[in-house]
């Protein structure tokens, strides 16, 4: 059986492995078109499922997670925001009495809710409100009951995803401390990342099969659960989402061991990505084999489909969540798609070392943003699709481009190979539509140019 | 500092927005941290324009806090000058931008562009986006319109004697509640006046348009909310009325077209012969089929206007009884209070969800008419919603024609408030048979096909779905619908599929039960009248029946006992 994977994929053996970049990247500034960290918790507040956020901020906080939430969900939500007003900045009122005045009646509504997080935002920084602090005091005022953790979600510390960073982040301390054993051999295996219920499922199926047999996901589904997530130097720590620097780091400071990968979507990546974990904790190749194979060979063949409507096409990423250089890898390789531009807020080249090895030569990588001038590229090179955020699709859809939301891809199961058929088809479906309300167009197209 | 779950209204540079965004030609430079263009989406993704909101963010990030972000804001101006080349340029702070105090309207002067470039000095931290709007509107009007008072003689407006009068709409903006129908709707009603509209705006309006306001006689004011500043400058400065009635309804519309025409010195007699012919909610109300909606009790709450609004026509135009009044809008809180006494009821003036949820729940009412706040309210409490006002959700920006001003727009409320609620026959029968299974108070109305449940049990819920979705499954395949297997308290859906196909037909059921069980026997005579039930009602009327029976240790059921049993349920 031969393997999707080319040779030059490494096999990293837990040491921070510098791959050769020779892809330029094009750093730019000027206007950003991007959510800030506070969106976050629309996926995060479902995640851990006992936890509230509060955010301290304005009231544009509250109209952003409401704005960007309501277009998805309208369900009670485990978030709030604390608005802070005139008398709080005039000082005529206390705004740490504020804060807990405000906390006592939101736990006293909600008597499920077993962690909070207090969630910084761009005023609360500016006015240098410790958040910190209140949750030390908060936590000592409720706990057994609630315990209270701070991270800031503001857009002038965090871009969108790094929402999701700062927040398991504020976690790290909460796990339990591994002492370091006797033996280098590693103990367990820790996912890091916000990924569907039922990706971690599969997971840690296959994982459990090859024989890795202490696989913890963090977050975990419920806050009671941190505690028996252990960190300590035979943990060896496999990040699902690329967006999580500063809680790698902060893990590997506790001892634990980076497992450079590529990310686990589409078939290619996901195999290099188990790989790399079945390497670390000397799984043999039969046994991998005999873990993977046939999700693997099921995950091609869903490809299939998808890859009749995007071979050839041509696909620009505007930035959004850090995913876009994997999923551009995945198109390009596995789908035939041509990568036009690939924009990220932030390349982190330790974290995206693998994947920028896989990246096509020629792609033009660009760091930051500056939306007009990438809109005006983007206009000029007319691609197929352009991946883009909620404020620029329907503009670009009206001027005959065909686009792709990019917040689905952080809200929709897309990792592993039983999704990978989802996920090619999460870019296949904005094509196929144009095609289903607009029949005579690929005729058109087809007509030579004069 | 105060908890908010969600929120009625942005912040006020959202209401800025809403009136650039409204308009061509302009262009918003907002001092504003990276995240803060969020405030696109609402425009592109819930009012699905076309194009992007003509705003510039500088985006700054903590990186720039450091350096200069004053020179930041300056190179936005510049460059979005340059790029857009707009003829007039508001500039502003959001909430963030207003803490560092950078000054926006002083750099933005300082950069030397050669257009009008309006400051907006809008405080995020005690002002909301309906003022916000109001705000920025009111400062568009104040710089562009000309402060020299039009001469008599060299007016437009007296050049030619018999030329026709001319009216600005003022008001209606970007994500407003059916702005977009409610102008075409107007200007229907200024058209059977014989009027000329001059200007509409923001609404479409570019800075030169604005300049040409003076030219007309008056101002329609369609929404205090964003234009009452604006028009009351105006009526100051150079001598132009407007309007106080808001035509949403047909009493306010037909006050509308009598105030129009006495500003505007027409006769009104064509247009309310217009309205009194060809209302078909007028005669909808008014048919026999309504009856049913005599004083069902009605919670309001929304923007002002739109509250003040729908409660008027609820009560006056609906025969509904309004049992609950309220807005978010505090700047009108004195109007709303007065109507409320109207009705006999305490005004709710609020912004927090959380009290207008609990004023909900203590009225119980039987229709809710309110924001998307309210629609989410009353699903979580099982009761009927419409949406009267913003903020609303993407679905509440129809592809259809759907005012709500004029006489079309009373066309529009009149279905639209009806459709949530439970059909009048339907209505009736419930009271006759209160806990079938499937047609009781909680399954909703059953014209809408789906559920609607009061009980906060989720497991009540649940229960009530799979009972719904069995229901519907097996409806296709019964010989005789509800007539003839309707009989256990606890049907799963396994069971009612096999009732379905199993149960014995109506006579050997009467002998088996008769002989074999406990369940009261039917006389031939009952069993006849019970026949005589429509047969979606039958199968309750029968268990009710039963039930009542069983109660009572009646072994056989006449004609009597059914109708005892009417009278024990009904209401």
């Amino acid at each position: 059986m031969s393997s999707p994977l080319p040779t030059a994929v490494p096999v990293a053996r837990c040491r921070e492995e510098k791959p050769s970049v020779h892809i330029p990247i094009h750093r730019e500034r000027g206007q950003r078109e991007v959510f800030c960290g506070l969106t976050g918790i629309i996926w995060l507040h479902r995640r851990i499922q006992d936890a509230f956020f509060l955010v301290v901020g304005s009231r544009t906080c509250a109209h952003l997670i409401q704005s960007a939430a309501g277009v998805m969900i309208f369900a009670e939500p485990r978030f709030a925001t604390a608005i802070i007003d005139d008398r709080d900045l005039a000082g005529i009122a206390d705004a740490n009495d504020e804060l807990d005045r405000v906390v006592s009646r939101l736990l006293e509504r909600r008597p499920d809710i077993r962690m909070l997080f207090l969630v910084g935002s761009c005023p609360s920084e500016v006015i240098k409100l410790d958040l910190s602090r209140a949750a030390e005091r908060l936590t000592k005022q409720f706990l057994p009951q609630v315990r209270v953790l701070s991270y800031s979600g503001s857009g002038i510390e965090t871009t969108f995803t790094e929402g999701e960073d700062a927040c398991l982040a504020s976690l790290v301390p909460q796990l339990q401390v591994g002492t370091a054993a006797q033996s280098s051999e590693p103990s367990n295996l820790l996912i890091v990342g916000t990924v569907a219920d039922i990706v971690e499922d599969q997971w840690t199926r296959m994982l459990t099969t090859m024989g890795i047999r202490n696989v913890q996901f963090f977050p975990p589904r419920r806050s009671g659960d941190l505690s028996r997530i252990t960190v300590g130097p035979n943990t060896r720590v496999l990040l699902a989402q690329p967006f999580l620097a500063n809680t790698c780091r902060m893990l590997v400071e506790r001892g634990a061991t980076h497992i450079p990968a590529p990310f686990p979507l589409g078939v290619e990546g996901t195999t290099a990505w188990l790989r790399a974990a079945a390497n670390a904790f000397a799984v043999s190749d039969p046994a991998f084999e005999n873990a993977t194979q046939a999700a693997r060979a099921r995950g091609m063949r869903s490809l299939e489909r998808h890859r009749e409507v995007l071979e050839g096409k041509r696909i620009f990423f505007f930035p959004d969540s850090q995913l876009e250089i994997p999923l551009a890898r995945f198109l390009s390789r596995e789908l035939g798609m041509h990568l036009v531009e690939v924009g990220s807020p932030f390349i982190h080249r330790q974290i995206m070392g693998e994947e920028l090895s896989l990246m096509p030569e020629a792609t033009r990588l660009v760091e930051g943003q500056d939306v007009d001038s990438q809109l005006a590229r983007c206009r000029e090179a007319r691609p197929d699709v352009t991946v883009c955020g909620l404020g620029l699709a329907n503009p670009l859809e009206h001027e005959g481009l065909t686009t792709k939301w990019s917040i689905e891809l952080v809200f929709s199961p897309i990792q592993g190979y039983d999704q990978a058929g989802d996920l090619a088809e999460l870019f296949a479906r904005p094509l196929r539509r144009k095609h289903l309300l607009e029949p005579e167009l690929p005729v058109r197209e087809a007509l030579p140019c004069n | 500092m105060q908890l908010t779950l969600w929120t009625y209204e942005g912040p006020p540079h959202v209401g800025a927005m809403r009136i650039a965004t409204a308009m061509r030609d302009i262009h918003y430079v907002l001092h504003a941290p990276q995240g803060d263009t969020y405030a696109d989406l609402l425009f592109t993704m819930i009012e699905r324009r076309q194009h992007r909101p003509p705003v510039t963010y500088t985006t700054f990030q903590a990186r720039d806090l450091g350096a200069d972000t004053a020179e930041l804001f300056k190179r936005s101006v510049r460059e979005a000058y340059e790029r857009f080349q707009p003829t007039a340029m508001l500039v502003g702070a959001s909430c963030t931008a207003e803490l560092l105090q950078d000054d926006p309207g002083g750099l933005a002067a300082a950069v030397g562009i050669p257009i009008p470039v309006i400051p907006l000095e809008l405080p995020s931290y005690q002002k909301k986006e309906n003022w916000g709007a109001a705000e920025t509107f009111y400062q568009i009007v104040r710089a562009l319109v000309p402060r020299t008072p039009i001469k008599a003689d060299t007016s437009p407006l007296s050049s030619d004697a018999s030329a026709r009068p001319r009216a600005n709409l003022l008001g209606p903006t970007a994500l407003g509640f059916r702005h977009r129908d409610d102008i075409k709707e107007v200007k229907r009603l200024l058209e059977l006046l014989g009027i000329d509209v001059n200007i509409v705006a923001p609404y479409d309006a570019s800075p030169a348009d604005i300049t040409r306001l003076p030219n007309a006689q008056f101002n329609v004011l369609m929404y205090p909310e964003t234009a009452m500043q604006a028009a009351q400058w105006l009526h100051k400065e150079i001598k132009q009325p407007f309007t106080r009635t808001v035509p949403i309804g047909r009493n306010a519309t037909r006050r509308f077209i009598n105030e129009v025409a006495s500003l505007a010195n027409v006769d009104p007699t064509a247009a309310l012969h217009e309205l009194d012919t060809s209302s078909r909610a007028a005669w909808y109300a008014r048919s026999v089929d309504s009856t049913y909606l005599t004083g069902k009790r009605v919670f309001v709450f929304g923007d002002a206007t739109h509250a003040l609004a729908a409660a008027a026509i609820a009560q006056d135009e609906m025969g509904f009884k309004v049992v609950g009044l309220g807005t978010y809008s505090r700047e009108f809180a004195r109007e709303i209070r007065e109507a409320a006494s109207r009705y006999g009821v305490e005004a709710l003036i609020t912004d927090d969800y959380l009290e207008v949820e609990q004023a909900v729940a203590n009225a119980q009412p039987e229709l809710v008419l309110g924001t998307q706040m309210e629609r989410h309210i009353a699903k979580r409490l099982g009761i009927p919603c419409a949406v009267i006002s913003a903020p609303v959700h993407v679905q509440d920006f129809p592809a259809r024609y759907a005012p709500q001003m004029g006489l079309e727009g009373a066309n529009v409320m009149f279905d639209t408030w009806i459709h949530p609620l439970m059909m009048g026959l339907e209505e009736h029968l419930l009271g006759m048979f209160r806990d079938d299974f499937e047609f009781n108070e909680q399954a909703g109305s059953s014209h809408l096909g789906h559920l609607q449940p009061a009980a906060a049990d989720a497991e009540g819920r649940r229960a009530m779905l799979r009972l719904v979705a069995a229901r519907d499954s097996t409806e296709m395949s019964r010989p005789e619908s509800g007539a003839t297997h309707i009989a256990t308290d606890d049907l799963s859906p396994t069971d009612e599929s096999d009732t379905a196909t199993t149960r014995p037909n109506e006579h050997t059921n009467l002998a088996a039960g008769a002989a074999t069980t406990s369940e009261p026997a039917w006389t031939a005579e009952a069993q006849r009248e019970l026949g005589k039930i429509p047969f979606f009602v039958r199968g309750k009327a029968r268990r009710n029946t039963e039930r009542f029976a069983a109660e009572r240790s009646i072994s056989t059921i006449t004609v009597e006992t059914l109708y005892d049993a009417k009278a024990h349920y009904a209401r």
